[in-house]
């Protein structure tokens, strides 16, 4: 192909034509404030140090590779887990906003703020925000405020506020709106945390990197305990920050097939979904260039998945990047396969996991065949599924 | 000359100062809009931002962000925003600023949108998501077509960036007095003075104020401080409200 992957983004923050930085001029000169204390952070081996003992000591990491053998005789290949679950606070956000409160105290700030769409990003920051003393505000949707309760009362227990967002849809989508707004606002001493691999530059490249410890350890897992790379590698994308984060350290290795796995709601024929790679056109949302879900008057169409951290109309830039060049294949799965393989892996492996993760491991059902009992894959299961029993039970119930 | 500059130009052999009015396009639909739009020029606005609605307004206040959502609601498209342009056009003189979000202009595409947008009688493009660093594909096709992409300063921006910023820029510059979204507030900014003299250092384009400007008092500080003012929200509100005349006449009376 030719096109450069692997040192983007350029100076501008673009992954090729995508990325960027489309925001008020309010907000450029905070951006370009936070990408020159990250590129101050990048050459100070004291940030990465702490990063790494926080990572270690206070998330738990290095998360384990699990050989799934039951779920493996089922689907039909060798399937191992990479358990971001059994991270601290339950998913794989963590390790994002852990560097991005380091950052924050590098610069000062006294007070976080956060999108969030399932809560796992506005508990994985307001953890962090109690972790430094920091206060924090939680931009959620109404919508997702219902069917995502427990994680509201964690994030309410640890510290934060949680600011009810009413406009729009009142999902993931709004509260990004509504925390840029914020942020406008207070920009002087408030940290904006972004929890995904979308919006302005420098939040996709920096939240790539604070994600691609989940990639590197997978990596050396694997070769150790597997003698050998994957076939495949699967994770969800909604944002695309797990997927970003273990697909990175293994985009030079030609062998190992990368699978982006969207969230295809009640499927790509209906106008219920939140496919932005295959459904979706390039377009300007929230900060970057991308591919996003949009009319054909460029007004932003309303996702939808029954997975709260899915239910977002656009997708990080390199997504968008790595799709044009065929280096990662997207594919979307719908609700209902999405909930039996969530079924499937509480039954077979006592694991429940979130129901964004579980749509990666619906696709690595399909994909299993092929690969046989010779091959072998791995799914990033970002995710526990605790928050999730009540959205499976009213979509079962009904 | 452009309607733009002789606008400034007038007002200012005049002694008074420009009076640049928002209204969102298509808000409660075309016909009423229409009818604001001729209203606040009949009342004494200077220069007309048509307000191009976007679903995900995140620059703006609830007043911007609901006259979007009904405008959008009525069947608004850029196409239909650039028809009222038109008509507007074929007995106004008033200069006519396009101020919208970045995405419907990408999707109409930057070329035709700048043709079609100059064809039907616009002056200037202001479009909030697309800071300088982004904006050179679309400075060039408004060039191409005549019309001023007017650039935005804010009170976070430094005087080195302001420069880069000013130095090819055409129209007027639209200074925000406020850090946050749009929409009325009853002060002006501690720090526009000192903001807006730095900007005449850098800059012979006359400037326009805005953000939060709701009321009389308030427009005649802004006054004082800038070649212009720039009224939205209170705008909007006052025409769902039926006082939108009589707002425009008290804002132009007191500048």
């Amino acid at each position: 192909m030719g096109t450069e992957i692997v040192n983007v983004p350029d100076a501008g923050g673009h992954f090729g034509v995508y990325g960027g930085r489309y925001v008020a001029e309010t907000l450029m000169p905070a951006l370009l404030a936070v990408e020159a204390a990250y590129r101050e952070a990048q050459r100070d081996p004291s940030f990465q140090r702490d990063f790494d003992d926080l990572l270690e000591h206070y998330v738990g990491r290095p998360s384990p590779l699990y050989f799934a053998p039951r779920l493996s005789a089922v689907y039909g290949t060798r399937i191992y887990l990479k358990r971001e679950d059994l991270n601290h606070t339950g998913a794989h956000k963590i390790n994002n906003t852990v560097g991005q409160a380091l950052l924050a105290v590098r610069m000062g700030k006294k007070k976080l703020m956060a999108e969030t769409g399932a809560g796992q990003h506005g508990v994985a920051t307001a953890t962090v925000a109690a972790r430094f003393g920091m206060s924090c505000d939680v931009y959620m949707g109404v919508e997702d405020i219902r069917r995502q309760a427990p994680n509201v009362q964690r994030m309410r227990l640890l510290g934060a506020r949680v600011i009810p967002v009413t406009s729009g849809t009142q999902t993931l989508k709004d509260a990004m709106s509504e925390a840029l707004r914020s942020w406008v606002a207070e920009v002087d001493d408030t940290f904006y945390v972004i929890g995904t691999v979308a919006g302005p530059h420098p939040y996709p490249e920096m939240v790539r990197d604070f994600q691609s410890v989940i990639g590197v350890e997978t990596r050396a897992q694997i070769l150790t305990q597997a003698g050998r790379l994957p076939d495949m590698i699967l994770a969800c994308v909604g944002g695309g920050s797990n997927a970003a984060g273990i697909f990175r350290p293994f985009l030079d290795d030609a062998a190992v097939q990368l699978v982006g796995v969207e969230a295809g709601g009640d499927g790509l024929d209906t106008d219920r979904h939140a496919a932005s790679i295959e459904a979706g056109k390039v377009g300007i949302l929230h900060g970057s260039k991308s591919y996003v879900l949009q009319d054909p008057h460029g007004q932003i169409l309303n996702a939808y998945s029954i997975s709260a951290g899915l239910d977002y109309p656009g997708v990080g830039p390199e997504h968008a990047l790595w799709a044009d060049v065929r280096r990662v294949e997207y594919s979307a799965v719908t609700d209902r396969e999405a909930l039996t393989a969530f079924h499937e892996l509480a039954h077979l492996e006592g694991i429940l996991p979130a129901l964004e993760s579980s749509h990666a491991l619906a696709e690595s059902k399909k994909r299993a065949p092929k690969l046989g009992h010779s091959g072998m894959l791995v799914v990033c299961l970002s995710g526990r599924g605790d928050k999730d029993l009540s959205s499976v039970e009213e979509a079962e119930g009904l | 000359m452009n309607r733009i500059d002789a606008c400034f130009q007038e007002r200012r052999a005049q002694g008074r100062k420009v009076l640049v009015g928002y209204l969102t396009a298509g808000d409660p639909d075309m016909t009423v809009s229409e009818a604001d739009m001729r209203a606040a020029v009949a009342g004494g606005v200077d220069i007309l931002e048509l307000g191009v609605p976007f679903s995900d307004p995140t620059a703006d206040g609830p007043v911007i962000q609901a006259a979007a959502f009904r405008s959008l609601q009525a069947g608004t498209t850029t196409t239909t925003v650039l028809e009222l342009v038109r008509r507007l056009r074929r007995d106004l003189a008033t200069p006519i600023v396009l101020f919208g979000y970045a995405n419907p202009v990408f999707a109409y595409g930057y070329e035709r949108f700048c043709r079609d947008a100059a064809a039907a009688g616009a002056d200037g493009l202001l479009i909030v998501d697309l800071p300088y660093e982004e904006a050179g594909e679309l400075r060039a096709a408004a060039a191409r077509h005549g019309l001023a992409l007017i650039p935005l300063i804010a009170p976070t921006t430094p005087k080195e960036r302001a420069s880069v910023i000013l130095a090819k820029a055409t129209g007027f510059v639209y200074y925000i007095l406020f850090r946050g979204v749009t929409g009325a507030r009853h002060a002006v900014a501690d720090d526009a003075a000192a903001q807006i003299q730095t900007l005449r250092e850098v800059t012979a384009l006359p400037i326009a104020a805005g953000f939060g400007v709701s009321e009389g008092t308030q427009a005649r500080a802004v006054a004082g401080l800038a070649d212009g003012v720039v009224v939205g929200s209170a705008f909007v509100k006052a025409a769902r409200e039926g006082r939108l005349s009589q707002l425009v006449r008290e804002l132009r009376a007191a500048i």
